[in-house]
């Protein structure tokens, strides 16, 4: 335990000593505890918080990247399928198969496309004319694919029963990824034709950069998990998704998933109407926490600094408080001493003082006695004895002599514990003798009330007055039971300039018979506990401060001393 | 009513009637009282001119006895014995005046001589 070295050199006792350390030992605790707590608790709440906040952030930018990129592809994709239509409707079917007419065609399609950002050209790469029985009238591009026959593929059966189609990507003749779209115009009941174009690759992954979400990865597969477009770290473009191909839904969805590894990431995906394309956006959780990571370590070192401080401030408050309390403790202590020596000094001198007086009768009786005998000594003739009998009696004397000597030194000293007058507020007094008794009426649950009428300030001995209050005060502890209450009240006595100080309690009280006799010497209830001489010394410190003491009590109701002292100094009366 | 005796009054009963004894080896014959009481039912009695008075004594004290003896006759002149350790006056003295106080155990000699100023006092105010 961390404590100033000078409470262990302090000459405490080891008891005291404990009880210091556990009050500081206590406050440091509960001070630390109160203060500490709450600010872990608002740090925590805070940084998950944050945490929460950027995740929600997080999935905010995704599914606005998603949606961008996703309103992106189906513009590209329908506008240039309406193009197609369009296309393939307004021009008659003769053009169409006229190599050069459709060429013109193929030429005023792509510059329709030139104004757009999308691709040089619309990204239109070539442009065919397809019959009813599946064969390649007529082409506009850089492969020579006339003549070729599409009958059995799946696509072209796709467009006959929905009328357009947009392919997978794929690797087409010279190594350049494409994908294929194709529009069919009904020429009458059994016979239709087709017209199919080859787009560039690119006008997807362009849709897909603009507005890549920050650390992810954003791709586009088809329904079997093939990548359609480049992927950052989800596989080779072309090849197998390392993701499984989501299942479909109508909507934009983001979720919380995890990988193989236990890391967790944030998926989002989208399905494109009418194509075979699934827009997918993945977003790494590390990304969450290399964010938040700065702000954590703000927190921590904040918090940190804060309970360094606080532990500072902590313990130096406790440390001064105790220290204080220490202090006070001790000055109480040596004025209980004071007060404590005081009173034994006054008991002496009043027992000396009366051993004094007691034996100084005698002693004059014995002086009497042998001066009697000298003087019928000189009657009597001379004889033998008178002689021995002369001597005898000089030595009673010079006995008696020193007798005297030392009782009269005796009260000589008596005489020096004389009043010392200063001017004294007695609700300030008494307040300082009850400090003294304060910690015996918490251990007893004593309650203790006090009464104080404002009176003037009084010319007395503080020391004495100290002395009366401790008396009767110790007399009502000893008299009340645990638990019990006892009344300390200040007032107006009737005659002018006095003031009475009452000490009430609810003990037993004392019985009619004894009420007579307390302020008597040695006269004691208390058996062999007490000397019976507390309440005769009290009432003689009254008596030396000019003041008077009276007691009124009935048995089973306690007992009230009534102390009533003048304002202004008249010492006397008693002695004699 | 001619005053001329002496009371000695203590509680102590050995103590004035040893002093009595030899107050009269010295010519001078002494009263004697052992209360307060006594001593006031004397004075009024007998002749007396000087009181040699204890202060401490049990029911009434010295200082009552005196209250009552200036009443009865001012002219009564007193010296005062005690065994405490007080000698100034007492303020507390209702007639406020000065004492000749003895210390017990006091010497024989200078009592003796006190009573005989005393006397020779009282002897001179006769009228």
């Amino acid at each position: 335990m961390i404590l100033p070295a000078r409470w262990v050199d302090a000459p405490d006792s080891p008891e005291d000593l404990r009880r210091y350390r556990r009050i500081w030992r206590f406050t440091v605790v509960l001070t630390l505890v109160v203060s500490i707590a709450p600010l872990l608790v608002l740090a925590s709440l805070n940084l998950r918080q944050v945490a929460e906040r950027l995740r929600t952030r997080q999935r905010f930018d995704l599914s606005r990247a998603l949606a961008t990129a996703a309103r992106s592809v189906e513009f590209i994709v329908h506008e240039r399928l309406s193009a197609l239509d369009l296309l393939s409707r307004e021009t008659p079917l003769e053009d169409l198969s006229n190599p050069v007419k459709l060429r013109r065609s193929f030429g005023s399609l792509r510059a329709s496309f030139e104004g757009s950002k999308s691709g040089a050209f619309g990204g239109f790469v070539d442009l065919g004319l397809i019959d009813s029985g599946g064969h390649q009238i007529c082409y506009v591009g850089p492969y020579d694919l006339r003549g070729a026959e599409y009958s059995q593929q799946s696509w072209f059966h796709e467009v006959v029963v929905r009328g357009k189609h947009v392919s997978d990507v794929f690797m087409g003749h010279r190594q350049i990824p494409h994908f294929v779209i194709t529009v069919k115009r009904e020429l009458d009941a059994d016979h239709f034709a087709m017209l199919r174009a080859t787009l560039d690759v690119t006008l997807l992954t362009q849709a897909l950069s603009v507005p890549a979400a920050p650390g992810g990865d954003m791709f586009i597969v088809n329904r079997s998990g093939t990548l359609q477009t480049p992927s950052k770290s989800h596989g080779e473009f072309l090849g197998p998704c390392t993701l499984p191909p989501p299942s479909y839904s109508a909507h934009l969805e983001v979720r919380d998933d995890v990988d193989e590894d236990g890391a967790p990431y944030l998926l989002g995906y989208r399905f494109i109407e009418n194509t075979p394309f699934i827009l997918m956006g993945v977003r790494r959780r590390t990304d969450v926490r290399a964010q938040l990571d700065p702000i954590r370590a703000e927190v921590v070192s904040l918090l940190l600094a804060s309970v360094v401080l606080i532990l500072l401030v902590v313990l130096w408050s406790a440390t001064t408080m105790v220290s204080r309390m220490r202090a006070v403790d001790q000055k109480r202590t040596e004025m209980l001493h004071a007060v404590e020596y005081t009173n034994r000094m006054a008991t002496i001198g009043r027992l000396a003082a009366t051993v004094a007086h007691e034996i100084n009768n005698p002693l004059a009786i014995i002086n009497e006695k042998s001066g009697l005998m000298k003087d019928l000594l000189g009657g009597v003739d001379d004889s033998g004895w008178k002689d021995r009998f002369a001597r005898c009696i000089d030595s009673i004397t010079r006995a008696v002599d020193r007798g005297s000597a030392v009782t009269h030194r005796l009260l000589g000293f008596t005489r020096r514990l004389e009043v010392r007058t200063e001017t004294i507020d007695l609700a300030h007094l008494l307040r300082e003798v009850l400090g003294f008794l304060e910690q015996e009426a918490r251990h007893r649950t004593i309650a203790i009330e006090t009464d104080f009428a404002s009176v003037p300030l009084v010319e007395s001995d503080r020391g004495k007055l100290q002395q009366i209050f401790l008396n009767l005060l110790s007399n009502a502890f000893a008299a009340v039971e645990d638990g019990g209450r006892i009344t300390l009240a200040i007032r107006s006595a009737d005659g002018p300039d006095r003031v009475a100080i009452e000490v009430r309690d609810d003990g037993p009280g004392i019985p009619s018979d004894q009420l007579g006799r307390v302020f008597e010497p040695f006269f004691s209830t208390k058996g062999d506990h007490g000397t019976g001489l507390g309440l005769s010394i009290t009432r003689q410190l009254v008596q030396d401060l000019g003041g008077e003491i009276r007691v009124e009590s009935e048995p089973g109701h306690g007992a009230c001393f009534t102390v009533e002292l003048p304002s202004r100094p008249r010492p006397g009366g008693g002695k004699g | 009513m001619n005053r001329e005796g002496v009371l000695l009054v203590d509680d102590e009963e050995e103590l004035v009637v040893t002093l009595q004894e030899r107050l009269r080896f010295r010519g001078i014959e002494a009263l004697v009282a052992t209360s307060g009481a006594d001593a006031l039912r004397i004075v009024r009695e007998a002749p007396v001119a000087v009181v040699v008075l204890d202060l401490k004594m049990p029911g009434m004290t010295g200082f009552e006895v005196l209250r009552h003896l200036r009443e009865h006759d001012p002219r009564i002149r007193t010296i005062l014995v005690t065994g405490h350790g007080r000698t100034e006056a007492d303020p507390l003295d209702p007639a406020g005046g000065e004492f000749e106080v003895l210390m017990k155990p006091f010497s024989f000699e200078t009592l003796v001589e006190k009573i005989r100023t005393r006397l020779d006092e009282f002897t001179e105010d006769r009228p």
